[in-house]
């Protein structure tokens, strides 16, 4: 397991311990790519605070800064971190001891 | 954190390996304590199906059949989207425990992706949508 992909997974868990990035996350995934100040219209959230937690979601890959138009800076959620952590999760949530005490009731019926 | 690869689990069944073989590689067997509708094709490059009582439906390929010891088969990830290409290999092994069957199951692949395919595909989903939509707006300039 490279190390770099755990590091990658544990900024996606980073990331998303905090609401207002979950917020910022969830607003680039539902909307596509958005400015700071798009983001600071639509949600409860100073331009400073979005351009703060931005910086930090750049600096994790979680999301790219593009040139928007008339020279503004878009912001674009990456989503193969995601998928990392996604998988990580998958291992997590897969569940042997149903299926395994199932196929073990079968064959004393 | 560790990022688990593997899953594996060891269950003593106080029945021989052949009645335990039947469950596992029969579409009788399987529908009867895993999925609650099942099909197989039992031989390796087969598929086999089965359906769960939420409406789920996984698509499996039979990988290994050795009779009555070693059954394998791959899979799509579970909790993963419907699309993703990514699958785990499930490796059910028998051994005779005295009257019974000593049953292990391994599922392993959970951290399959390389750090050069994660480039890959963290580089191609940027360019994939770009181009894509690209490839859109070409499509309706011509139209």
């Amino acid at each position: 397991m490279p190390r770099d992909i755990e590091a990658v997974a544990e900024q996606v868990f980073v990331a998303l311990a905090d609401p207002t990035r979950r917020t910022i996350l969830a607003a680039l995934a539902s909307g596509g790519p958005a400015t700071a100040t798009d983001l600071a219209g639509q949600l409860p959230i100073t331009r400073q605070g979005i351009a703060k937690h931005l910086a930090l979601l750049a600096d994790a890959g979680l999301v790219t800064a593009e040139q928007g138009e008339r020279r503004r800076v878009r912001y674009r959620l990456q989503s193969a971190p995601m998928q990392l952590a996604q998988q990580f999760l998958a291992a997590l949530a897969r569940d042997w001891e149903g299926p395994l005490d199932a196929l073990r009731d079968h064959l004393n019926r | 954190m560790a990022f688990p690869d593997r899953i594996e689990r060891v269950v003593e069944i106080a029945h021989p390996p052949a009645k335990v073989w039947t469950a596992l590689t029969t579409a009788d067997g399987l529908a009867a304590w895993f999925g609650n509708e099942a099909t197989i094709d039992l031989r390796p490059g087969g598929s086999a199906q089965m359906t769960f009582s939420g409406g789920h439906t996984a698509k499996m390929r039979v990988e290994r059949v050795e009779e009555p010891a070693v059954f394998g088969f791959t899979w799509h990830i579970y909790g993963l989207p419907e699309d993703d290409p990514r699958r785990t290999y499930v490796e059910f092994t028998l051994e005779q425990a005295g009257a019974g069957t000593r049953l292990t199951v391994v599922e392993s692949g959970f951290a399959q992706l390389a750090d050069d395919s994660y480039r890959t595909a963290y580089d191609g989903n940027t360019q994939g949508w770009a181009s894509e939509l690209g490839e859109l707006v070409d499509y309706l300039d011509a139209t």
